[in-house]
């Protein structure tokens, strides 16, 4: 038998309503509220605790309610967690969606909640390793959520196959997975197919669809080049030989950075390339052909721009998620605003 | 990548060669590169051309990162 864990809020703990939403975090042994329904639909599951927390105290003392309810949790055996759901409820869905967060990257467990599509927590939290399943709009659809919830809970307990995130009704979480259908036209059949049917102008559905764009206001120009420090960053996948970060050469969740100061252009003794997403002769060869340091070298002894700064960022763009990459560029952004640079220069392949 | 870096505030030019798909994903100030294995130096050219090449698109770059664009750009290139 498996153990369970469920999150809910004052209100759903029968605590009260707004006037106890500062109600500081509980845990109790046993179910309380929706934790009576849960139990029912799972199998071979048993739901030990509940913990019961004000969505205000999560709100605005989020690191306190955490740090609380991680010590709750730390001598209980768990193997998953689960909260809400929140349906549209926004300060209970952030909530369930940080606690989910936290409980699965600390302990490394599954964690899953309920939310409806409006709810803020479903863009805050749906790109990391927690499972969010497409709520109703209020407690009139509680049964509804509660089963898809534990319908899921016991295919992973039981190791039962995934499907994709649409198929098992929780928000795509930017990931992709390679599967093996056991029936059903293979590939090429139903790339094939699709081809024909957006030649013929009928709808057809993709099997890897884009997320939507979000649109970045565009950065002011640096004001003066000649006293500027420029970066160079790259998804070319350059690397030091040895590849010392070791940077996957396809589907990367790594970076590095290297040290350029004193080098007037990337030397191939040096520089390679690791992508493996295209011919890399012709990086090898010249390195600067995909991080041009040679070039930018020569503006920076022109004065043209003030200076190259110190080192360059890289990665590798292939088979890289779009959730991926953005998680590298937040973190190679970090760096360079804390550095001073005043400019950046991507370099793709 | 590209935007994340833009979000911060930091302007930031995208020199690639799938213009097109740069564009879909948001990039505000783009530089054509030549190609995807070799974006700044083609290998079957003489060194002189492919250093000449590289020399002015990274300038374009430059220049890039200091203009006052008010939308998507994809700034032209000589060579």
């Amino acid at each position: 038998m498996k153990k369970g864990i469920l999150y809910i809020n004052q209100f759903f703990g029968q605590i009260g309503g707004e006037e106890m939403a500062d109600y500081e975090p509980e845990i109790r042994e046993g179910l309380v509220g929706p934790a009576t329904f849960l139990q029912q639909q799972l199998k071979d599951i048993e739901i030990t605790h509940t913990i019961i927390c004000g969505d205000n105290f999560m709100g605005s003392r989020k690191e306190e309610a955490v740090q609380r309810i991680m010590g709750f949790l730390q001598d209980k055996e768990i193997d998953i967690f689960f909260a809400g759901p929140a349906f549209r409820a926004g300060r209970y869905g952030v909530a369930c969606g940080t606690i989910c967060h936290e409980v699965n990257q600390k302990l490394n467990i599954p964690a899953i909640t309920s939310m409806n599509e409006e709810n803020p927590g479903v863009e805050m939290f749906r790109y990391t390793d927690i499972y969010i399943f497409k709520g109703g709009k209020s407690a009139a659809q509680m049964k509804e959520d509660i089963k898809a919830m534990a319908r899921f809970a016991n295919k992973l307990v039981h190791g039962e196959p995934l499907l994709p995130a649409a198929e098992e009704g929780y928000f795509g979480r930017g990931k992709r997975h390679e599967i093996y259908p056991e029936d059903g036209p293979m590939a090429a059949d139903r790339v094939v197919d699709m081809l024909l049917k957006k030649l013929r102008g009928e709808p057809f559905q993709t099997e890897l669809p884009m997320p939507k764009t979000e649109r970045i206001p565009i950065a002011p120009p640096i004001k003066d080049l000649s006293r500027a420090t420029i970066a160079l960053v790259t998804s070319g996948g350059i690397v030091p030989h040895e590849n010392p970060d070791r940077i996957q050469s396809a589907s990367a969740t790594r970076w590095g950075k290297y040290d350029i100061a004193g080098m007037d252009s990337l030397s191939p003794e040096i520089f390679k390339t690791i992508h493996a997403g295209y011919d890399p002769n012709a990086a090898n060869e010249d390195p600067n052909r995909v991080v041009p340091l040679d070039a930018l070298r020569a503006y920076e002894k022109e004065g043209k721009i003030g200076k190259v700064y110190d080192y360059f960022y890289t990665t590798v763009g292939t088979g890289t998620t779009q959730g991926e990459a953005a998680r590298m560029g937040r973190e190679i952004a970090r760096e360079l605003l804390e550095a001073g640079v005043d400019g950046v220069i991507l370099t793709s392949t | 990548m590209v935007k994340e870096i833009e979000k911060t505030g930091l302007p930031v030019v995208h020199m690639c060669n799938l213009v097109p798909i740069s564009l879909t994903v948001g990039t505000n100030r783009i530089v054509p590169t030549i190609s995807i294995p070799y974006p700044l130096g083609d290998p079957a050219a003489p060194q002189e051309e492919q250093w000449k090449l590289r020399y002015h698109r990274v300038g374009v770059a430059l220049d890039a990162l200091a203009a006052d664009v008010k939308e998507q750009t994809v700034f032209k290139v000589k060579i």
